[in-house]
């Protein structure tokens, strides 16, 4: 079935008899899980008892209105939500093991993360900008570190853009770019799980695109969670949505689904434009 | 109609007339100070100046080789100590900024920056010349410390403050450290900012005279002994410029003319450095 929505399309809401659900979340290959997780800044409850799946090798967006909660949610799963003073209960597993139990920064390491805005570090070059992570983890040889430049910047597509000026500002390259360079920075390290947060809100169309195109193939190596605004891009590159509203899951399930027949009326009143 | 729109232009260019007007009462005294020091103080000035020892009283010549070496002396001390640890504490009240320690800490240091020199060259008075039974370098470079102190303290922090929060994220959530993202990726943002402030600090403690009187006292002779009184370049302008000797008072002048001429040079060296970052 061809789920690809363009061009601001309202998709159009299809009974349930009329799309497959056999296939949904696959339980049996779950990279991250979240039970009952709530999360709090100081006495707001931001996060109110979630429990989702991230499955491995899969693209999944969280979708739903601006407050909802999907960028808390993202940033509870490597605990920045600590950093800014959010408190969270509950319980997160990657491959099974709490993840509360762990420090963050070997947590940090093996999910890497992705923000709203292109934020390369201004002081460093390019290829210092990739390999930050690893110089500041530990030794290594000039020679994987010029190895790791490359593959990092191919893999996050911007290799052929800027391999003959590595040692220029990682500032000086445009928003779309300098996204890309924060991807590739993030894949520098060798995470197995990708969160982003928006990556693409303060990007071109064709920069979007780039970005999409990318993620779609990067899901083959890493397990992929992205916050998203635009429901087209959720739908054009998830695999499985979730949509949040004030701070609760209201469904998750595939993405053609919920897209195209959701259980709940609230996710079809968003999807189709009606509210949010 | 018309007559509101020429109104408000007139307003606004007489507002902007006013603000040229105070640019240049706040610029006047600057160059008025650098002319009259320039005109009163290059007659001293020659090679000897430089290199010679100051001469006994009646005997036309001499230097302040003396000066300059201690002055330089005294800066270093002062550097040494509260540099480090006026950074360090900037640090320590950026990472911190809510805490209640932090903020007392804030106030203390905005205090300690308003204190008079003097009071300051009092407190190295007791706490350094008294038990040591002599003016030394070392209760100089002690007093000029504590004045560097509050400036690098707040200049660090303010600096630091500036660097997006988005940088410090992005650092944290590639598996780096707090504290390593604070040294390396928050801290190289701020240099520039903080590099003001370190010239900053040298700038007012190459100029302190009151706090050394009573703590480096000076010293006619040549010394870089560091538990000995050491001359320095503004103690010696104080001496000279007092004495009732007119020659005295021309290689006051020049002396003058080199302590503002190196203040000078401080802040152009560090505008250079600090715009190739």
């Amino acid at each position: 079935m061809n789920i690809y929505f363009n061009g601001g399309n309202v998709p159009k809401i299809l009974k349930n008899s009329e799309i497959e659900t056999a296939d949904l979340i696959d339980k049996t290959n779950d990279k991250i899980n979240v039970n009952s997780l709530r999360a709090f800044f100081g006495k707001f409850e931001a996060i109110k008892n979630i429990t989702l799946n991230f499955s491995e090798n899969k693209i999944t967006a969280i979708i739903g209105p601006s407050g909802c909660g999907k960028s808390t949610l993202l940033r509870c799963l490597n605990r920045m939500h600590e950093e800014v003073g959010g408190t969270m209960k509950g319980e997160i597993l990657l491959d099974g093991e709490n993840i509360f139990n762990h420090d963050p920064v070997w947590l940090r390491k093996k999910i890497g993360m992705v923000f709203q805005k292109p934020n390369p570090f201004p002081t460093m070059s390019i290829a210092d900008n990739v390999t930050i992570g690893l110089r500041l983890n530990g030794r290594h040889s000039k020679r994987k570190l010029t190895e790791v430049v490359e593959s990092s910047l191919r893999q996050a597509f911007l290799w052929d853009e800027v391999k003959d000026n590595l040692k220029s500002s990682g500032a000086s390259l445009s928003g779309g770019q300098q996204q890309r360079l924060c991807i590739a920075r993030t894949l520098a390290v060798n995470p197995e799980v990708i969160l982003l947060d928006e990556p693409t809100s303060a990007l071109d169309p064709i920069s979007t695109a780039k970005i999409e195109e990318m993620l779609i193939g990067l899901k083959e190596k890493y397990t992929i969670v992205i916050v998203t605004h635009n429901m087209q891009q959720a739908a054009r590159i998830s695999d499985y949505t979730a949509f949040m509203y004030l701070g609760e899951l209201i469904e998750y399930n595939l993405t053609k689904k919920i897209f195209l027949a959701p259980d709940k009326k609230q996710t079809e009143d968003y999807i189709t434009g009606r509210f949010g | 109609m018309m007559s509101y729109y020429k109104w408000r232009k007139f307003k606004s260019s007489a507002m902007i007339t006013l603000c040229l007007i105070s640019v240049l009462i706040a610029i006047v005294p600057l160059f008025v100070i650098l002319l009259y020091t320039i005109s009163k103080g290059v007659d001293a000035i020659s090679w000897d100046f430089f290199t010679k020892m100051p001469k006994p009283a009646g005997e036309a010549g001499g230097g302040m080789a003396n000066a300059l070496v201690g002055s330089g002396i005294l800066l270093g001390l002062g550097s040494i100590v509260g540099l480090p640890v006026g950074i360090l504490s900037g640090i320590y009240l950026s990472e911190n900024r809510n805490s209640m320690f932090a903020s007392i800490v804030r106030f203390l240091t905005e205090v300690l920056n308003g204190i008079p020199s003097i009071v300051v060259g009092v407190f190295a008075y007791g706490v350094i010349v008294v038990p040591m039974h002599r003016f030394s370098a070392i209760a100089g470079g002690f007093a000029l410390a504590i004045l560097m102190l509050p400036i690098v303290t707040r200049t660090t922090e303010e600096m630091l403050n500036l660097v997006p929060a988005s940088f410090r994220e992005a650092s944290l959530a590639l598996g780096i450290s707090k504290w390593k993202t604070t040294l390396f990726v928050i801290f190289p943002t701020a240099m520039k900012g903080v590099f003001t402030g370190i010239l900053l600090s040298i700038a007012r403690a190459a100029g302190e005279t009151a706090p050394l009187l009573f703590t480096s006292l000076g010293n006619r002779f040549w010394s870089t002994q560091l538990d000995q009184p050491i001359a320095s370049l503004t103690v010696f302008i104080y001496d000279y410029a007092k004495a009732p000797f007119d020659d005295w008072n021309r290689q006051a002048w020049a002396a003058a003319l080199v302590l503002v001429v190196i203040i000078l040079f401080i802040n152009i060296i560090f505008r250079i450095i600090s715009r190739k970052r």
